[in-house]
């Protein structure tokens, strides 16, 4: 009776020895890797990963720059309020709130796309099943290599693996 | 077993971090506050006293709700008094946990990483005691939406080219921002605090409210570009909301408040009282929770080097606006200056001299920068400074202005004390809280900043 399986899950201790592993896996041709740390290590781990999350806040930004400053120029046309003939556009007096709504916008948007992005919340995960995992927020870093990779099985992976001499290594049910 | 850490230093004798200190201990120190709970008769006595003053609050408000504002001691000419003073200061005091989160991370000053989670909570529950201050002063409180864009019935629009209506924008998007920031922030460490719970309940709470965060390399790509855009919007936005603050003042035609010198004025005085709130929180829970390993000493020589430095903005605010009154020629901006130093509320004035010019210079000392003693009661003494600083601002201006026939006095009530001490209350009951529940200090970038070490000997 074989369960399906998510992947194998190794852990490491330091961020060194999980990062050549990582490196070698990616090489060798894995393509279907996971990779949990308990805090964001530094750019390199994932080369080539990139993140829309600039363009989208920055198109964020300037629809609620455009849609701050309509508002308030509709506001003074729909209402027309003549003191002293100053034109009805005072443009100079509408800039803090158009301000205001560019950041609101964009950090409300940006957080919506992350969540997006990262598709969570996601309260379970198959990862979660192992009782190891729960070091993975506080000092461990971890792989999982998906059971669904094409070189999931094969032996320069195990060999990669256990080079690497991870603290401890194990299949997850999926 | 792991080696001992390398201390990070940066370029100077003491350490931003005790020596020895490991991911595990550290995640460790910091979860065990929320989780354990332990010295829980501070907690308590502390809790209860705000809790009290809280309830103080709601007793205020209820007064006031059934009563009106007559309550207070404002009226005409001194319609603003307690609320506004009040208003402004709390607003200022959230200041210093913006510009500690936002800007120090966009300058790359890794000082910030012990102190930042502490005073973004910091922020969230100053601005809430602030954004209670208007709406109370609306004396038709129930009507404040009207202060919000939509489409009503009448056809009537907010009037967008008042500080006081870019006030509400102000506010309410640095409320938001804040949170935002705030619980983005939190999300990786409420994963740790779910995976170190002890009882089911606790980690599905916590588990519930971390939204299923793992850690996988890819969320942390997005995740790390999202926090730094934030701080890239909130750093500009903590300057924005000050300026309007002050542009509420020097927009009407008052002297005393008619100054080009106030909005950047303003904001400087706002970084320098929350800083002198954030060394007066921070020096004692510190010594309670034994966390002077994270904690350094270092960190608070750093924090009250901000102090003077902003507080010398301030003081150059001072010089400028008794330098430009007596420069101006103008009569009435003169007389404000006198007025302030030798009227009737010149007790203020000289309080405010003492706390906010002459107290700060005694850090001057390294000696007594370093005693934590005598830095506590400095900072305490800004904190009261700038609040006697927006009173003498409000009240003096506003009691005595162009026509002597206008004059008048304002005598703060039961009510307005009251209303202060509870928000007061309030603050410190939502700091109880947020320290029994939440960890007070961002364990993933203190397991970042030990790790990295680690990694490159």
């Amino acid at each position: 009776m074989n369960a399906p399986i998510h992947g194998l899950l190794v852990a490491f201790t330091s961020e060194k020895s999980f990062r050549t592993a990582f490196h070698h896996l990616r090489e060798t041709g894995c393509t279907r890797l996971e990779a949990y740390t308990p805090y964001a290590v530094e750019p390199g781990v994932l080369p080539g990963a990139t993140t829309p999350m600039a363009s989208i806040m920055l198109r964020a930004g300037v629809i609620g720059a455009g849609g701050g400053f309509y508002l308030q120029w509709f506001a003074a046309h729909d209402y027309p309020l003549n003191v002293g003939g100053r034109p009805l556009n005072s443009w100079p007096a509408f800039i803090p709130i158009t301000f205001e709504l560019t950041v609101l916008t964009a950090a409300l948007v940006g957080v919506l796309a992350f969540f997006c992005l990262a598709r969570l919340p996601r309260l379970h995960h198959p990862v979660f099943a192992d009782p190891r995992f729960r070091r993975a927020s506080q000092d461990r870093f971890f792989i999982c290599v998906r059971a669904d990779d094409p070189l999931y099985a094969s032996e320069r992976v195990r060999r990669i693996l256990t080079e690497a001499q991870p603290e401890s290594s194990a299949e997850v049910p999926a | 077993m792991k080696p001992p850490v390398a201390t990070p230093r940066d370029g100077r004798d003491e350490a931003l971090i005790a020596p020895g200190e490991t991911m595990e201990s550290v995640t460790r120190t910091i979860s065990d506050i929320p989780l354990l709970h332990p010295y829980p008769r501070f907690w308590w006595t502390g809790f209860l006293i705000a809790f009290a003053l809280v309830l103080l609050l709601l007793t205020s408000i209820a007064w006031l709700f059934t009563r009106g504002i007559g309550i207070w001691g404002v009226n005409v000419p001194i319609a603003w008094g307690f609320a506004i003073v009040n208003f402004v200061w709390w607003i200022g005091i959230g200041h210093a946990g913006t510009f500690i989160s936002a800007i120090l991370l966009l300058l790359h000053q890794t000082w910030r990483t012990s102190i930042n989670r502490f005073t973004e909570a910091m922020t969230l529950f100053a601005v809430a005691c602030a954004a209670l201050f208007p709406i109370l002063h609306l004396g038709r409180p129930q009507f404040f939406y009207w202060l919000l864009p939509y489409p009503d019935s009448m056809g009537l629009w907010p009037q967008f080219r008042s500080p006081l209506e870019w006030d509400v924008f102000a506010v309410s998007t640095y409320a938001t921002v804040s949170l935002l920031f705030w619980y983005v922030g939190l999300l990786p460490d409420l994963a740790t605090m779910r995976d170190r719970a002890a009882t089911r309940f606790k980690a599905r709470l916590y588990g519930l409210c971390s939204l299923g965060w793992r850690g996988d390399v890819r969320h942390w790509v997005h995740y790390q570009k999202l926090y730094v855009l934030l701080a890239g919007l909130a750093a500009p936005l903590v300057i924005s909301v000050h300026t309007i603050v002050g542009l509420d003042f020097a927009i009407a035609i008052l002297p005393g408040w008619h100054s080009t010198i106030f909005p950047p004025y303003f904001v400087a005085g706002a970084i320098f009282s929350g800083f002198s709130m954030v060394l007066t929180l921070v020096i004692p829970l510190r010594a309670v929770y034994r966390l002077q390993g994270l904690i350094t000493a270092r960190h608070l020589d750093l924090m009250a080097k901000v102090m003077m430095a902003t507080g010398w903005i301030v003081i150059y605010g001072y010089l400028d606006e008794f330098f430009n009154a007596w420069r101006s020629g103008d009569i009435f901006d003169r007389f404000v200056d006198v007025n302030r130093a030798t009227g009737p509320y010149a007790g203020y004035f000289w309080a405010l001299m003492l706390c906010n010019v002459i107290a700060p210079q005694f850090l001057w000392a390294r000696r007594l920068r370093h005693n934590v003693v005598v830095l506590f009661f400095v900072a305490l003494l800004v904190n009261v400074g700038m609040w006697v600083e927006r009173f003498v601002i409000v009240v003096t201006s506003l009691h005595r202005d162009f026509l002597p026939s206008s004059w008048g006095m304002y005598h703060a009530t039961f009510w307005d004390y009251s209303t202060l001490a509870g928000t007061v209350g309030l603050f410190g009951a939502l700091l109880f809280l947020f320290l029994r529940f939440l960890p007070a200090i961002s364990m993933t970038e203190m397991r970042h900043f030990v790790g990295a070490e680690r990694a490159d000997p």
